[in-house]
């Protein structure tokens, strides 16, 4: 290869394949991204890079690739989000509590990824605890969109939690990322970068050693910038893991075999209740165009209901607040991360809780303290419960009917960084059609799918049954090929 | 139950009712604790059992060990206990710098037992039955140490995560007896089932107990709760302190608030917790990080198939088969390895004569040296072998029980002892007919009166015994001296 910066424009894809045909080595491709890594500093989507542990890493590689014995990511970056703890690499969650917290052990999904031969390119820059849709709440400063508006130099925000991970990858200075989504935190970003962002079904990826925001929501996925590149990352980062006890026992299947481009005779549904107020006219268009793609591809779509839908957000600023105030308690100055002494315990409490978390993190461990407190329980979390026990039946029904679902994956494109700051009842918005699918712990996926009146790009969502993220990728990769998006954010920010 | 009239206390107004209710923490009997793989034995390092788990590491997460779900399991069945199929773990929040995670993972709303009963035997022959209202499982929390630094607490996370299951009784107990002999009884099923070692110094089992008064018939008094008490002694001066208090309140016109209060053993008072938090708030839901805790029937029923016998079976087959009597029966069961150690001792011989042997000079002389039948220096087959030695007429009872001391001090086998001794029991009746003469010839007198009053026999067979060193067969001589003296 002549060029090294040729390189990052590959999918992860056709580096595989490229690395396999020795068109060029593990180090170079992983110098090419390193470089691009240090050149889009502005952007801000690492909170810690680890060049020397990534040659390190893509020199094993090329050994392995010389002798014949490539794994499946043998030698590719990746960026790896800051929520997953990794072994000797310090993992902050994108908060002060935890700043200088080395973890001694590795996450199952970062293991996974490791024993198939993925390099790490460093500690992807997220929202606080995973809290967010912009990417504003994070310790170690915003993270920057590749994308503007046209003729704007407004920083745009990448979306969240995820938002270094869609950022970078958007960038071309990762091949791919790990996200987590908890509420829309892989979708949501992946729609406001024009990247590809699946979460699996709830179970399908170990949330051991991922820091918990919300544990029966939370669950690892991957982002890149085709569905091809998802499947062959998510083949690696699905486990059944006995660590976890929330991990289901079922095969891991090779997802990119999956995408056969054929879905003649599916039925998709279209949820009427999708049709939000106050919708833009453009996601409503992308919406349409959406359906028209897969007519043409030989499916059918049918009008469904899942009537509990505008219950979903309320319910889950419930529950996700409530299980978030409980997992943040074991961060309490006294074991590890963060201590701001104080005369006495209760006071070294205050003093380090209350300068270790950002407003957001504090926001959502007082609602959640607040609805599961006595009196309050009943009227909140219980009720809440109620509604996801309800949601999660209007999915079961309305896949009797159907084989999967179309949304738009966001109401919106990316917005302004600090527009929605002292408004977040119109951040939580951002959610509105991605929460659904964690409460019912349904597999989703976004794709980028056109660009709006701005420039920006738009994602659609294709929602599955449980388990069945075949069917979901491969009616991703019929959308993906009908939509050929191909724009790309222009490349303002390198340094050079 | 009985209501026994002595159970009642005497206050100025009139008679008082104590009501108890006791919850009772009893670690698991587990190599490993309840969440994690950690190692859970007594004494060590400190913080050299604590997984990551145990220590809520970020991304850490809870895996249920099923050996300890087993022993739960195993001890609903002997409290008589209804086995809930589905039970839920929740947390308990709140925060402690010796609980890590800052909640607890306990069981709340569906514990994994449900309810159950225990006969409890009472010194007076009667007994009282406790009704269970639940157990749960749950995990331990380390231990703050505050005098081993001028500024600083220190935590060791060693029991952090143990497996305890509270036990809950009714607030069935009326008095401090009662509420003894109800833990005793607790931990001896607990101990016949090996599933919690019972050892209350360690800190195996205590309890927080729960005491109101009340004139008689009235509705329950309002409770106050001792805390964390780990001896049973203890628990019985916190009752009495506390009812009498609680009496002397009402009486004064004063009026008993719910309180938690802490025992302090050093002058055997209750005084209300300094803690501010009286009024927690734990704010419980089912842990998300855990899915429900479901049982399969058949395994259940395999478990009850293989429970051991229980001290109450044992002690109903110890008066139906062996003819003991039921405070013979109840000394026996009340430790398995007294049990065992008898029914070594009665594999085929004589069940009451080893009964007497067993409660009589053995727990006597282990009572009097504070040794435990463990640690018993006489075994089973030795006592057994005694009893043999009297039973074929070797060695006379008295003559036993000189034996038996000797066995009790070196160990030795009572056949050595025996041999070494020359003790085997004359009953040669040649040699013991010639003693005989000899006296007789020697006492003429004797043999006059004996003549006038019959039971001057007694000092013939005296005479005789001391002749031959105690070993003379007591029958035999008995029979000779009839026959040459009697009428």
């Amino acid at each position: 290869m002549s060029d090294l910066k040729e390189l990052t424009e590959l999918t992860l894809a056709s580096a595989r394949d490229g690395l396999r045909n020795k068109d060029f080595t593990a180090v170079e491709l992983t110098e090419a991204h390193i470089t691009a890594v240090e050149e889009a500093r502005v952007l801000n989507c690492f909170v810690k890079e680890t060049p020397d542990k990534a040659l390190e890493m893509a020199k094993a590689s090329d050994e392995r690739i010389a002798k014949g014995e490539a794994r499946d990511l043998d030698g590719l970056p990746i960026g790896m989000k800051d929520l997953f703890c990794t072994d000797g690499i310090e993992t902050t969650a994108g908060s002060h509590i935890l700043e200088g917290f080395v973890p001694q052990y590795e996450s199952t999904v970062s293991q996974n990824l490791w024993n198939d031969g993925a390099v790490l390119l460093g500690k992807l820059n997220l929202d606080e605890f995973a809290m967010g849709s912009s990417n504003e709440t994070s310790f170690f400063g915003n993270v920057i969109n590749p994308w503007r508006r046209a003729g704007d130099d407004t920083p745009l925000v990448p979306g969240g939690s995820s938002g270094g991970s869609s950022s970078s990858v958007a960038a071309r200075i990762a091949l791919a990322a790990t996200g987590t989504d908890t509420g829309g935190s892989i979708r949501q970003p992946a729609a406001f970068t024009g990247i590809v962002g699946m979460k699996p079904t709830y179970g399908r990826c170990s949330r051991w050693g991922v820091v918990a925001f919300a544990s029966s929501l939370d669950q690892a996925g991957p982002m890149a910038r085709t569905v091809r590149d998802v499947a062959i990352m998510l083949k690696s980062m699905a486990s059944f893991d006995p660590k976890d006890s929330t991990s289901v026992d079922c095969a891991v299947p090779d997802y990119e075999k999956a995408l056969t481009g054929d879905i003649k005779g599916l039925k998709i549904g279209i949820p009427k209740e999708y049709r939000v107020d106050g919708m833009p006219t453009e996601i409503e268009k992308l919406w349409q165009q959406g359906i028209e793609w897969l007519h043409a591809a030989g499916a059918k779509t049918v009008d469904v209901s899942l009537p509990h839908t505008k219950y979903a957000l309320p319910a889950y600023y419930i529950v996700a607040p409530a299980e978030a105030s409980s997992n943040l308690a074991r961060y309490d100055g006294v074991k590890f991360g963060l201590r701001e002494e104080g005369d006495d315990i209760q006071a070294m409490y205050e003093n380090t809780r209350g300068s270790g978390f950002g407003a957001e993190v504090k926001r959502r461990v007082l609602i959640g303290t607040y609805v599961l407190s006595a009196g309050y329980y009943d009227a909140y979390y219980l009720k809440a419960q109620q509604v996801r026990t309800c949601i999660a039946e209007n999915f079961r029904k309305v896949f009797t009917e159907c084989d999967a679902i179309l949304t738009p994956t966001t109401p919106s494109a990316a917005f302004g960084a600090g527009e929605k700051d002292n408004d977040p009842l119109s951040m939580y918005l951002n959610d509105v059609f991605t929460v659904t699918g964690n409460l019912a712990g349904l597999p989703g996926i976004s794709i980028p799918s056109g660009l709006s009146s701005e420039g920006l790009p738009l994602g659609l969502q294709v929602l599955g049954k449980p388990f069945d993220e075949e069917q979901v990728l491969r009616i991703a990769g019929v959308i993906e090929d009908a939509a050929g998006f191909d724009a790309r954010p222009q490349n303002w920010w390198s340094a050079k | 139950m009985s209501e026994e009239k002595s159970n009642l206390i005497k206050g100025n107004t009139g008679d008082w009712e104590v009501v108890i209710g006791l919850e009772i923490h009893a670690q698991v009997s587990s190599n490993s604790k309840l969440f994690s793989g950690a190692a859970t034995q007594f004494g060590a390092e400190p913080n050299s059992q604590v997984s990551l788990v145990d220590a809520a590491m970020p991304g850490m997460l809870p895996v249920i060990n099923q050996y300890c779900v087993e022993q739960a399991v195993k001890t609903g069945l002997g409290l008589g206990a209804k086995i809930n199929r589905v039970s839920v773990f929740d947390r308990k929040n709140y925060f402690y710098p010796d609980l890590p995670q800052g909640y607890q993972i306990s069981q709340f709303k569906q514990p994994i037992v449900g309810e159950g009963e225990v006969i409890v035997d009472l010194a007076d022959g009667t007994s009282v039955i406790v009704g269970i209202e639940r157990l749960h499982l749950e995990q331990d929390a380390g231990k703050s140490i505050h005098d081993l630094h001028p500024k600083q607490s220190l935590v060791d996370l060693n029991r952090s995560g143990i497996a305890l299951m509270e036990i809950v009784s009714r607030p069935d107990l009326r008095s401090s007896e009662q509420a003894g002999a109800y833990m005793r009884k607790v931990r001896t099923i607990v101990r016949y089932l090996g599933t919690c070692d019972g050892n209350m110094e360690q800190g195996s089992m205590r309890a927080d107990v729960n005491v109101s008064v009340r004139k008689p018939g009235d509705e329950l008094g309002t409770r106050c709760e001792m805390k964390n008490i780990n001896s049973i002694r203890f628990i019985q001066q916190s009752i009495e302190y506390e009812a009498r208090r609680q009496i002397e309140v009402i009486e004064n016109g004063g009026v008993i608030e719910q309180q938690t209060r802490l025992f302090d053993s050093k002058n055997g008072e209750t005084r209300p917790m300094r803690s501010k938090e009286e009024a927690h708030d734990y704010r419980y839901f089912p842990d998300p990080d855990l899915l429900p805790l479901a049982l399969d029937e058949a395994w259940i029923d395999d478990l009850k198939a293989k429970l051991p016998e229980l001290p109450d079976d044992k002690k109903a087959r110890y008066i139906s088969d062996f003819g003991l009597s039921p405070y013979d029966a109840s000394v026996l069961v009340s430790e398995r390895e007294r049990a065992d150690f008898f029914e070594a001792v009665a594999s085929g011989r004589d069940a009451k004569l080893s009964a007497n042997w067993v409660t009589g000079s053995l727990f006597a002389a282990l009572k009097k040296e504070g040794v435990s039948i463990h640690d018993s220096k006489v075994s089973a087959s030795d006592l057994g072998e005694l009893i043999d030695l009297i039973s074929d007429q070797t060695i006379s009872g008295r003559i036993a029980k000189d034996v038996f001391e000797l066995m009790f001090e070196s160990g030795r086998p009572p056949r050595e002892i025996v041999e070494e001794q020359g003790l085997t029991q004359v009953t040669d009746t040649g040699a013991i007919e010639s003693e005989i003469d000899k006296i007789i010839a020697a006492n003429p007198d004797k043999v006059e009166q004996v003549k006038e009053k019959p039971r001057m026999m007694g000092w013939f067979v005296g005479q005789v015994m001391q002749a031959t060193g105690g070993k003379a067969n007591p029958q035999v001589v008995n029979e000779i001296l009839q026959k040459k003296l009697g009428h």
